[in-house]
Order: C-alpha cells, then structure tokens, then sequence
C-alpha cells in the first residue's frame, strides 16, 4: 500500500538509470525552476492553511467576536471548554458517535469486501462499483433520503418494520434513537470506501498461503481467524484510524437530519464550533474548540504514524 | 468487469483449481447462483435510499406522502422537476456547483501536479522536510482553520464570490503527495533523455511527465470534484446570499425541521444533484476504485 511512502520517509527515490541527476545542479536556472514548480501550490497552502493555523491559536486566546478589537482573555476559552456543560455533553455526544459508527462501519466494510472478493460470487466486479455508489453521493443527499424512508408517518421503511411487527417510531425525534441513526446513516455513506481499502488488503494476502492452508484442511472460518484476518492488521489499523477521525468530525448529517437535536442528543463538536463560530460568533471560543478538536486529531495520526512507522520497518527487515 | 475482479479470478482459478477441474457446464452451479441472488438481494436493500430518490422524484405528491407508502410511482410524473427550478433559483446553483468544484479541481491539479513535480524530480536541499510539512497539514481538520479563513476572505471581500469559495481549496496537500507518489513511480529514462537533449524543466514536466500522469490527474481530479460538489459546510459558511449556493448548500437550507418544500421535489433536487457525480463516476469507476483502494484517498 502507498500509504506506507507517508510515514516511513525511506528509500523515495530509485537511483536513475543514468547516474541520477543531470549536471544542472546549484545553478541559477535550477533554483528557479525550483521556486516556479512550488511556489503556486506553497503559497497557497501558506496563506489558506499556514497562516490561519496561526491565527486560530491565536483568537483562541481571545474574546474576539468579529466586531471590535479582540481583548486577550488568557487560557479562559479553554477553561470553557473543559467546563461548559454543552461542550463535555457535546465531547461524549462525539464519543457515542465515534463509539457507534467506527466498529459498525469497520465490520460492515470488512464483510462486504470479503463477500465481493469471494471467486465464488459471480459479477463481483458488478457488485464493487453498486456498492461503491453510496460514496460518491452527499452526505446532505444520503440524509434526505434516509429521513425520508424512517419518516414515522410515511416512510416505507418504518412502514415495512410495522409489517413486521416491529415499531421504531420517530426515531430521529427519539434521544436515545436519534444519535444510532445519524451513525447507521454515515456507516451507509462510507463502509464503500473502507471496503475498498479492505478489498485492497486482501488482494495482497499471497494465494500461496491459502494454497497451503488448503492442503492442511483449514478451511472456511478458521482460514479467516488464522490467516486473512491476521495478515488484514495493518489495513485495519489504518481504517480504524481513519474512521475514529472521519467519526470525530461528523457534520453534514446531523445537521441534515437532526440539526443537534432532539434535546443536544446529537449536537457534536464540530456542530457546536459551527454554532459558536459563525451563529453566535463567539470567534475566540469555537477557535478554542477547534484547537481541542485539533489536537485530538494530532494524537490520533500520531499513533497511526508510529503504527505503520513500525509495520514500514517489519516489513523491510 | 474491473481489473481487480480480473486479478481475484485468477487467484480464484489458483486457489480452487482442485475443484475447477470438473466444472465446465455440465451442470449449472446451484449453490454459486444461490449465493449471487441472496447478495443482490442485500445489494439492492443496502441501496434503497439510493433507489427510493430515484422512484420517489417521479412520483406525483398525492403519492409521496400517501399512506400506505408505496417503492414504485403508480402515475409517472416530472412535475417534481419542474417544480425544483421553481421553487429555487435551481439552474443558478447547478452553475455555481459546476463552476466551484470544476475551478477547485482545475486550480488544484495545475498547483499540486507543479509541486509535486519539484518534489518527485528536482532534488533540492529541504525537499524531504517540506514534503513532511505538507504531509502533517494534511492531518488538520479543515474546521480547525475555518474561522481564520473565513476571515481572510472576508477581509479580501470574497465573500459570496467564487473566489472566496476557490482560493482556499487551489492546493492541497493530499493532491501534492498523491502526484508525487505517482510521479516517482514513471521512469526517469524519458525525462532525463529529454534533458540531456536540452529540455528545460519546464519541458520534462510539460511533454513527458504529465501525459504520463493522465490516469493519476483522473483520478485526483475525480476525487476532488466529487468532494467539493458535495460538500456541505463549506458553501454554507462563504455564501450567505442564496444566488451563491451550491446544489448541496441550496436543498438543504430548504429542508429543516417541517420540510419547506414537499419530499418529492427535493428528492428530485438530490437526483439531480447526484447525476453528474454518478456519469462522471461510471466513466472513470475501474481506476477510481483501483486508486482509492491503492493510496487509501481520503
């Protein structure tokens, strides 16, 4: 997998079939080029993620509030953060979510992959692009839908549950109900991404290794405990990571579906940085938020990063 | 059928050979056969809000919200189209869609394509801690920066221009690394040919390595329009007068609790807002999905 190159910053460049570079090294036309293929990508990333880094950091000591000078208010926003009883109930909001959505999403994905690389199913090729469909459709538009199918009163959904002799009512007006829905609603988004990853990890798994299996007589279920789910670990590391991340930045479909309610039941950081930052403009305070929210994320890649740092180096040794 | 379907049928004919021997079509394989219906069937469950935008916009409003709810239109109607352009300034943000995520792509693969080129062909001292900086931006949330950016761009005035909603979205460091990688992996032989027979860099990168890279700007491109013409927040916080939306910002800020305009219709707003994603996607599926699974794209 590529994603290796990220974090293991070894052995990047193949030496050139003709002794490298060309003699042009240190000259001025080289540093040129140099300045000219960069600078538009540099300055842009300067400007538009550089700088505002900066100055999140910086109003985050502040009470700015987009009119007047902003006075300095020391580490209190962040003391806000830590205390306010929305925020902490909006940091476990997040953690539920987060806690709902990564494993449904992860085993949902794994299984599908295993089924859609299965030789036995016909058309595989056919079912990988329909299940990769959900991806490519907005989140805003996946949540129309899906309210639409559990609406209480005309929802086919809800309607074929009743049939069944199950009633959910209205789940997304239901506290206890609406926070798995909104995370059912993303695992259908995504799981075609994270089983594309997954679909990629087995695809590398040797065939040799199975041919051997075969011949010990471990088939089926113990063929997946011992041999695909082990050599899956480094795959299932990185969609662990990626979906803990993707899940601690949930926007769009609460605030389609739910808008944070019923009773702040969904209301998550993210909802509440959009919330403070640009309905109640408490700029200071959401930049607070968003600096949390940052460093959250820091740590997290940072154990994906030691993660396949090391796996990198397994594997080369 | 794709490539990595191509590739596991091999291993399947390796993996299964014992069993293959005897298969030709004697007979049919009821168990295989068996196994492809009860997937499709969870196919096409997994896909019925997907399937049920795509009935529901053809169904007049007497049947959308009739009880008991019913898959398919028993009267087949494009009423709910009509009424989508109507009820919102809809052509306008079909436009602002295609023009924001068309001049994100277009920006993002000239500036990233450039970088990376510098970064994958020209050695040059700094060039590894710069290729880390850029990594680790891309660990950033983008709410994160939200606040200052949107500050910027109100103090330059871009604001509900498409400046506003472009600029900050030129470059991006996934793109940079993303062409790199690719770019690393073509065959210096052809670039330093071009050199020794005097081409400027300029040239390498313009006539030998770019029309090398087409699949990868496809998909990097693909990936990014997708992104941007879906995305949600971000139009909703640089564009405040409804003339600047796009198709996603539009449909939603008309939904809310109560629904302000009828499901039909919306459900006709979000087919159309999922059609160019869907022609775009069916076009460039096999090496978009091979891509994604590849460099695991975020």
């Amino acid at each position: 997998m590529t994603t290796q190159h990220l974090t293991k910053p070894r052995g990047y460049r193949p030496p050139g079939q003709l002794g490298g570079r060309t003699p042009l090294n240190g000259t001025f036309a080289r540093r040129a080029a140099v300045v000219g293929f960069l600078a538009p990508a540099l300055i842009i990333l300067a400007v538009f993620v550089g700088w505002p880094m900066v100055s999140a950091l910086q109003l985050s000591f502040t009470d700015a509030s987009g009119f007047g000078d902003p006075g300095f208010v020391g580490i209190d926003n962040y003391v806000r953060v830590f205390t306010d009883a929305n925020i902490i109930r909006s940091m476990g909001n997040t953690a539920l979510y987060a806690v709902l959505f990564t494993p449904v999403a992860i085993i949902v994905a794994l299984v599908l992959a295993l089924i859609v690389n299965s030789p036995r199913l016909p058309f595989a090729g056919f079912f990988r692009s329909v299940l990769f469909l959900p991806f490519i459709v907005s989140l805003a538009v996946a949540a129309f839908a899906w309210s639409y199918l559990l609406d209480p009163q005309i929802g086919l959904l809800n309607y074929w549950l009743q049939g069944a002799g199950i009633r959910i009512g209205n789940v997304l007006q239901d506290p206890l109900l609406a926070m798995p829905t909104v995370a059912l609603v993303a695992v259908w988004k995504s799981f075609g991404f994270y089983m594309v990853i997954f679909l990629a990890g087995l695809q590398e798994i040797p065939t040799s290794i199975y041919e051997a299996a075969q011949l010990d007589g471990a088939t089926g279920w113990k063929r997946f405990t011992n041999i695909t789910f082990p050599m899956l670990s480094s795959t299932m590391a990185f969609v662990v990571i990626v979906a803990l991340i993707a899940a601690l930045q949930a926007f769009d479909q609460i605030y389609v579906l739910t808008g944070g309610g019923p009773y702040q039941s969904t209301e998550t950081i993210v909802l509440q940085i959009y919330q403070s930052g640009f309905k109640d403009l408490e700029l200071g305070f959401a930049s607070a938020l968003s600096y949390v929210l940052l460093i959250v994320t820091l740590l997290l890649s940072l154990v994906q990063f030691l993660f396949f740092g090391r796996r990198g180096e397994d594997i080369a040794s | 059928m794709t490539a990595l379907a191509k590739r596991s049928e091999v291993a399947a004919t390796r993996t299964a050979s014992g069993r293959d021997s005897h298969r030709p079509s004697s007979r049919p394989d009821v168990a295989r056969w068996l196994f492809f219906a009860v997937f499709l069937a969870i196919t096409l469950a997994i896909m019925l809000p997907v399937i049920i935008i795509a009935l529901t916009a053809f169904k007049p409003a007497s049947e959308v919200n009739a009880f008991p709810p019913t898959l398919f239109p028993e009267q087949w109607t494009l009423d709910n189209f009509r009424a989508i352009f109507s009820e919102l300034p809809f052509g306008r943000l079909i436009v602002n869609s295609f023009v924001f995520a068309g001049g994100v792509t277009v920006f993002a693969l000239a500036f990233d394509s450039l970088a990376a080129y510098a970064l994958a062909r020209l050695d040059f001292r700094g060039s590894k801690v710069l290729l880390i900086v850029i990594i680790a931006t891309l660990m950033i949330p983008f709410q994160a920066t939200l606040i200052p950016i949107y500050q910027l761009v109100s103090d330059l005035g871009w604001v509900n221009t498409f400046w506003g909603l472009i600029a900050p979205r030129a470059a991006d460091a996934f793109g940079i690394f993303f062409l790199r990688q690719f770019f690393l992996a073509l065959p210096r032989d052809l670039d330093n040919a071009a050199r020794i027979d005097g081409a400027s860099e300029w040239r390498v990168f313009r006539s030998v390595v770019l029309p090398n890279a087409v699949p990868a700007l496809l998909t990097l491109g693909v990936f990014t329009f997708v992104n941007n013409w879906n995305d949600l927040l971000w139009p909703l916080v640089f564009t405040t007068e409804q003339e600047m939306g796009t198709i996603t910002s539009g449909l939603t800020l008309l939904t809310g609790p109560g629904g302000i305009i009828p499901q039909g219709v919306m459900m006709a707003g979000a087919l159309i807002a999922v059609l160019p994603l869907a022609i775009l996607f069916l076009i460039v599926q096999r090496r978009f999905i091979e891509s994604v699974a590849s460099t695991g794209l975020k």
